[in-house]
């Protein structure tokens, strides 16, 4: 274990980096980028069985060493939300859940009335309850006080590699929020990784930046690192931003050139 | 009877089950990451066996994919 573990509700985990499962071109390169991303907890959907499926997802990732954190991906009402956590918790033997509740088919948002609704039933039904949700202050505070375990604000659309269009949102959330805020959504490359920690997010949520990347095992680590050298800033402490120089090295001693009387 | 089972109507004996229709479907007994709901209630594993279907039941059979 880590000396900087990150707390969610009652599970302690090293790696600050939770990888999304969704867009791999198959299992060995999904476990292969399983420990390239040092992930110790990776998402997973439910859809309808497919009689001629080649072997579960699952074994690849009991593999791998990994745990599973179930989503509502595709859901577009609370009520086909709760019942797709209720059938998650049932075929994966954890009461942990992604709340996804979607608004609108083009941008993959999330519907804020019913994400809202869903989490509170969620919540009282005894599930850890991790939203996705807008990068809306207001919102991450409402699901907060419903009893969610974090808030999974977005960077950016899902899927877009935007990165974090709003930073200045993502650190009122941060600042504001007593639970743990994961940035899920928008990652595109390592840097916006980085940028998330460096904002003071407690983990980054990344999926199809690594699944769609050229190579995605080497994207993973990447991504991996750039989480890793984030976190290490934010608790470093970057200097403040100036609109004008401050010289790095002393005036004190500097040396005249300048003789008397002898025009230059 | 006529019921439907993730989104195909399928015709089944009177009698069948939950278990029936899992079954049906290749699911080998124990199969992890496997959940029923029928008509949008779930049915926990331990009762397959003993939930019958009725005609225009509708059953959704779900497995584990990737996702984020």
């Amino acid at each position: 274990m880590s000396d900087d573990p990150l707390r969610i509700a009652d599970r302690t985990l090293s790696s600050r980096l939770i990888l999304g499962t969704g867009g791999f071109a198959n299992h060995e390169l999904l476990a292969q980028a399983c420990r390239a991303a040092e992930a110790e907890l990776c998402t997973v959907a439910l859809r309808r069985l497919d009689p001629a499926a080649r072997g579960s997802i699952l074994d690849v990732l009991d593999e791998a060493g990994v745990a599973v954190l179930p989503n509502t991906a595709g859901c577009y009402t609370a009520r086909d939300a709760v019942t797709t956590a209720q059938l998650a918790r049932e075929a994966f033997g954890t009461d942990w859940i992604k709340l996804e509740v979607i608004g609108d088919d083009r941008t993959l948002l999330p519907d804020a009335v019913e994400l809202v609704g869903a989490a509170e039933e969620l919540v009282d039904d005894g599930f850890t309850v991790l939203p996705y949700t807008t990068d809306d202050p207001v919102l991450a505070r409402r699901l907060e006080d419903v009893g969610c375990a974090a808030v999974m604000p977005l960077g950016s659309p899902i899927g877009s590699g935007m990165g974090i269009c709003n930073p200045y949102n993502l650190s009122i959330i941060i600042e504001r929020a007593g639970v743990p805020v994961i940035l899920d959504a928008g990652v595109g490359t390592a840097s916006d990784g980085a940028l998330a920690m460096e904002l003071g997010c407690d983990a980054v949520l990344c999926a199809s930046a690594i699944s769609r990347a050229h190579d995605p095992v080497a994207m993973a680590r990447a991504v991996a690192l750039g989480v890793q050298a984030g976190r290490m800033a934010r608790g470093a402490g970057r200097i403040p931003r100036r609109r004008y120089a401050q010289a790095s090295t002393p005036e004190e001693g500097m040396p005249a050139f300048d003789v008397p009387g002898v025009s230059q | 009877m006529n019921v439907t089972v993730n989104g195909e109507p399928r015709e089944l004996g009177a009698g069948a089950t939950v278990a029936s229709v899992v079954q049906m479907l290749d699911v080998t007994p124990g199969a992890r990451g496997v959940a029923v709901a029928l008509d949008g209630e779930v049915v926990s594993r331990g009762r397959w066996g003993d939930t019958r279907l009725s005609d225009g039941s509708v059953v959704e059979v779900v497995a584990a994919i990737g996702g984020g």
